[in-house]
C-alpha cells in the first residue's frame, strides 16, 4: 500500500524529517571523515569554534550566511511558483557588474548610503533581466527553465570574464578585476552589531548587506503570503492546470516570479563586492548560487527557515576553514561533500523516511 | 598546403574533445530517454575519472581503471535511481547532489590518499590509453589529402576513441531494434501504458540508469587515463553540461548526438587554435564568443527558432503505481 497520501501533522512533516534527514546527511560526512583517518567528533569540535568561538568567527559565519540569505531566497521564491531556478549562480554574478558599475559611478561623489540603493536597485535589475530571458523561454516557447537557466549560467561566466578582461579592468594590470572602489563605494561594516554582544569583529567583512538580506526575507514573506501576486504564485506552483483554469495568467506570472528570483540573486552581489573586497573580481559568487538551492530546500522555501539554514551553512564555509587550517588532511571542500549529502537527504530523499513515520504515527494515533 | 596541415590539426583535436562529449551524451541519451533527467552527468563522469586515474596508478594497468570508473559511475546512477525511482524524489534536485558529492569527494580523498592537492600521481605509459596506428598509417603518410587525414584524424587515437564512435551505431541499434529499447522509449513516453502490460517500470529505468552509469564510466576513464595521464581538480569543468546541451541540441536522438558532440568539439578546437590570433578584417574574436556559443546555441534550439525540440514526455516525473 502507499503511504505518500496519509496525512501527517506539521510537526512531522516540517519539524522531524527534515531535523532526521539533515542527521543522516551529518552522520555520512562524519563517516567520510573518520574514512579519511581523522576523529569526527575532533573535527566537529574544531568546526564550531571556528564558526562560533570568537567574534570574527562569528563575523565570518554570518558574512557566508548574508550571501546564502539572497541566493536562498531567489531560489524559494521560484520554488513557490513552481519553477527550479538553477541560474542563481549566473544571475549573480551579473548582478555583481550592475552593482559595481553604480559603485564605480557614484564612489568620487556621494557617501556609501546615498549609493546603497542605488546599488541595491542595479544589483537586482542586473540579475533580474539575466534571469528574464530563461523566464521568457519558459512562458511563451516551453523550453524548461532548468536547462536554459543552466546554460545561462555558463553564458554568464563567459560573459563576465569577457568584460573583466577586455573592458573593465584596470589599464596597466595583470588581474581582470575593476579599480578598487572609493569609501563611497564600499558597504561599511557591523563592527557595532558585535559590540552590542561585548565582542570584536576583527578582520571580518560582516557588513551591512547583512541587514539588507534580512529585509528582504520579511518582504519575500510578505511577498508570497500577504499578497495576491504570491497567492497566485503558489497556486501556479501547486497546479499549473487549476491557476490557468482559475484565471491567473501563467506567462506573467512565471516571467515576474523569475525576475524577482533573478533580482534576489543578484543582490546577493552586494556583500562581496560592495561589502568585502570592495571590488568586482572574476568568479566573486563562489558557488553560492548553487548553496542557495540547498538553504531553500533545507528551509522548507520559507524566509525565517531560510535565516537558519543560511546560517548552518555559514557555520560550514567559516568552520570548514579554520578545519582545513588545523587538520590539513581534510580540505575545505569536505563542505562541498556535507553540502551534497544536505541537498541529497534534504533534497532528493526528502520521502525515503514517510513510510516508517506514517507507520510509526498510525500505532501511535489508534493506541 | 600550409591551410590544410591546420585543417588536420583542427581536426585531429576536434576529434580527441568530442570524444568525452559522446560518451556522456549517449549515457544522456539513455537514461532521459528512459524518462530520467540526468543533471549527474558532470559528477558522475568527475566520478569516474577520478576512480579511474587512482585503480590505474595502484594497479598500472588501464582496464582495471576503465573498469573502476565504471564501477564508481554506475555507483552513483544507482543512486540517482534510489532516490529518484524508489523514493520519487526530485531528479534534478538528485542530480545537483551528485554533482555537489563528486565535486568534494574526489578532491577531499584524493587529497587524502595521495596529498598532491586532489591529483594523482602522474600515470606512467603502461597505466594508460595508448594511442593505436592503424594498418597502413605510415605507408600512406605521404598521399596528398587522404595520407595525413588518415594517419593523423583517423589513425593515431586510442582505443576509447574507437569504442566512442562504436557506441552510436550501438546505441541506435538497442533503442530501435530491440525489445529493450523500445520499451526503454515507451516508459520515457507513457509509464503507465508500459505498467499495464505487466513491465515493471521501476526496474527498465534503473536498467537505462545503470547503461548510462558504463558510459559515463568510459568518458570519465577517457579524460583521466587516455587524454591525461593523472586525474586534476575538476577535470570534468563542465563537459558534462556540455554533453547534456549537445543531447537537447541533437533533440534525443544517437546519430544526431554524435554529430553535435563533433560539432561542439570543434568549437572547443577552434577557440584553442583562435586564442591570441586576429581574423582578417574582423580582429581579434575573444576566445568567450566560442566558449558561450554552444550554450547559446542550445538556448535558441530550446527556444525553437531553429526546429523543435521535444524531451520525452514523461521527463522528470516519478511514477507512481495507482493508489
Amino acid at each position: 500500500m502507499s503511504t505518500a497520501s496519509v496525512p501527517l501533522p506539521n510537526w512531522i512533516n516540517y519539524g522531524l524529517i527534515p531535523v532526521l534527514n539533515l542527521i543522516i546527511a551529518f552522520l555520512i560526512s562524519g563517516l567520510v571523515v573518520w574514512f579519511i583517518g581523522e576523529s569526527p567528533l575532533d573535527a566537529l569540535n574544531l568546526l564550531l569554534q571556528g564558526a562560533l568561538g570568537s567574534g570574527e568567527g562569528i563575523g565570518f559565519t554570518l558574512f557566508y550566511a548574508t550571501s546564502f540569505i539572497f541566493t536562498g531566497l531567489s531560489v524559494a521564491v521560484a520554488i513557490h511558483a513552481g519553477l527550479f531556478n538553477i541560474g542563481s549562480e549566473g544571475q549573480a554574478y551579473v548582478g555583481g557588474l550592475g552593482c559595481a558599475l553604480v559603485a564605480l559611478t557614484l564612489d568620487n561623489y556621494v557617501p556609501w548610503y546615498v549609493t546603497m540603493p542605488f546599488a541595491v536597485i542595479g544589483s537586482a535589475i542586473f540579475g533580474a533581466l539575466w534571469a528574464l530571458i530563461p523566464a521568457w523561454l519558459q512562458a511563451k516557447r516551453g523550453s524548461h527553465v532548468v536547462i536554459t537557466t543552466i546554460m545561462f549560467n555558463f553564458i554568464a561566466s563567459a560573459m563576465m570574464n569577457f568584460i573583466l578582461v577586455h573592458v573593465l579592468i584596470v589599464p596597466g594590470k595583470m588581474a581582470p578585476e575593476t579599480r578598487t572602489f572609493l569609501a563611497g563605494g564600499q558597504l561599511p561594516k557591523l563592527d557595532w552589531l558585535m559590540g552590542i554582544f561585548g565582542s570584536t569583529i576583527g578582520a571580518a567583512p560582516l557588513n551591512v548587506s547583512f541587514l539588507i538580506a534580512l529585509v528582504m526575507c520579511f518582504l519575500v514573506w510578505v511577498l508570497v503570503w500577504r499578497t495576491k501576486l504570491g497567492y497566485e504564485m503558489r497556486t501556479l506552483g501547486l497546479s499549473p492546470t487549476a491557476a490557468v483554469y482559475a484565471g491567473i495568467p501563467y506567462a506573467r506570472t512565471v516571467i515576474i516570479a523569475m525576475l524577482l528570483s533573478g533580482g534576489l540573486a543578484g543582490m546577493m552581489a552586494l556583500n562581496p563586492v560592495m561589502g568585502a573586497s570592495a571590488r568586482l573580481q572574476v568568479e566573486f559568487v563562489l558557488g553560492a548560487g548553487f548553496v542557495g538551492i540547498a538553504v531553500s530546500l533545507m528551509g522548507r522555501n520559507h524566509p525565517a527557515g531560510i535565516i537558519l539554514a543560511a546560517i548552518l551553512f555559514g557555520i560550514l564555509y567559516q568552520g570548514g576553514d579554520a578545519l582545513s587550517f588545523d587538520m590539513p588532511k581534510i580540505t575545505r571542500d569536505m563542505i562541498v561533500v556535507i553540502q551534497g549529502l544536505v541537498i541529497l537527504f534534504a533534497g532528493a530523499l526528502e520521502y525515503m523516511f514517510r513510510p516508517v513515520m506514517v507507520r510509526t504515527y498510525q500505532k501511535f494515533a489508534r493506541a | 598546403m600550409e591551410y590544410y596541415e591546420l585543417l588536420i590539426s583542427i581536426l585531429g583535436s576536434t576529434i580527441r574533445l568530442s570524444i568525452p562529449l559522446i560518451f556522456t551524451a549517449l549515457a544522456g541519451l539513455f537514461s532521459e530517454r528512459a524518462g530520467i533527467f540526468d543533471i549527474g552527468l558532470e559528477g558522475k563522469m568527475l566520478a569516474s575519472a577520478f576512480a579511474a586515474a587512482c585503480v590505474a596508478s595502484v594497479s598500472g594497468s588501464a582496464w582495471a581503471g576503465l573498469g573502476a570508473g565504471i564501477v564508481i559511475s554506475v555507483a552513483f546512477g544507482l543512486l540517482h535511481g534510489f532516490a529518484s525511482i524508489t523514493n520519487r524524489g526530485n531528479q534534478i534536485v538528485s542530480g545537483v547532489a551528485i554533482n555537489f558529492l563528486t565535486a568534494g569527494l574526489t578532491i577531499v580523498l584524493g587529497q587524502a590518499w595521495f596529498g598532491q592537492g586532489g591529483r594523482t600521481p602522474t600515470l606512467p605509459a603502461e597505466a594508460r590509453f595508448a594511442s593505436i596506428t592503424l594498418p597502413g598509417a605510415n605507408a600512406i603518410h605521404d598521399v596528398p589529402f587522404i595520407g595525413p587525414l588518415y594517419a593523423n584524424v583517423i589513425s593515431g587515437n586510442n582505443i576509447l576513441t574507437y569504442l566512442a564512435f562504436l557506441a552510436v551505431p550501438i546505441s541506435w541499434w538497442i533503442l530501435y531494434r530491440t525489445r529493450f529499447g523500445l520499451r526503454l522509449r515507451a516508459v520515457g513516453e507513457n509509464p503507465g501504458a508500459v505498467d499495464t502490460a505487466g513491465i515493471s517500470v521501476e526496474w527498465l529505468r534503473y536498467r537505462s540508469l545503470i547503461v548510462a552509469g558504463i558510459l559515463c564510466g568510459f568518458s570519465g576513464t577517457y579524460l583521466a587515463i587516455a587524454q591525461s595521464a593523472a586525474f586534476i581538480n575538476n577535470m570534468s569543468a563542465g563537459k558534462g553540461y556540455i554533453a547534456l546541451a549537445a543531447l537537447i541540441f541533437a533533440k534525443w536522438k544517437p546519430v544526431p548526438v554524435m554529430f553535435t558532440c563533433l560539432l561542439f568539439g570543434f568549437l572547443d578546437a577552434f577557440a584553442n587554435f583562435m586564442q591570441g590570433k586576429a581574423v582578417p578584417g574582423i580582429g581579434e574574436v575573444p576566445v568567450q564568443i566560442f566558449q558561450a556559443l554552444p550554450y547559446i546555441l542550445t538556448c535558441i534550439l530550446l527556444a525553437g527558432f531553429i526546429g523543435v525540440a521535444k524531451p520525452p514526455k514523461a521527463g522528470g516525473v516519478p511514477y507512481t503505481k495507482e493508489r
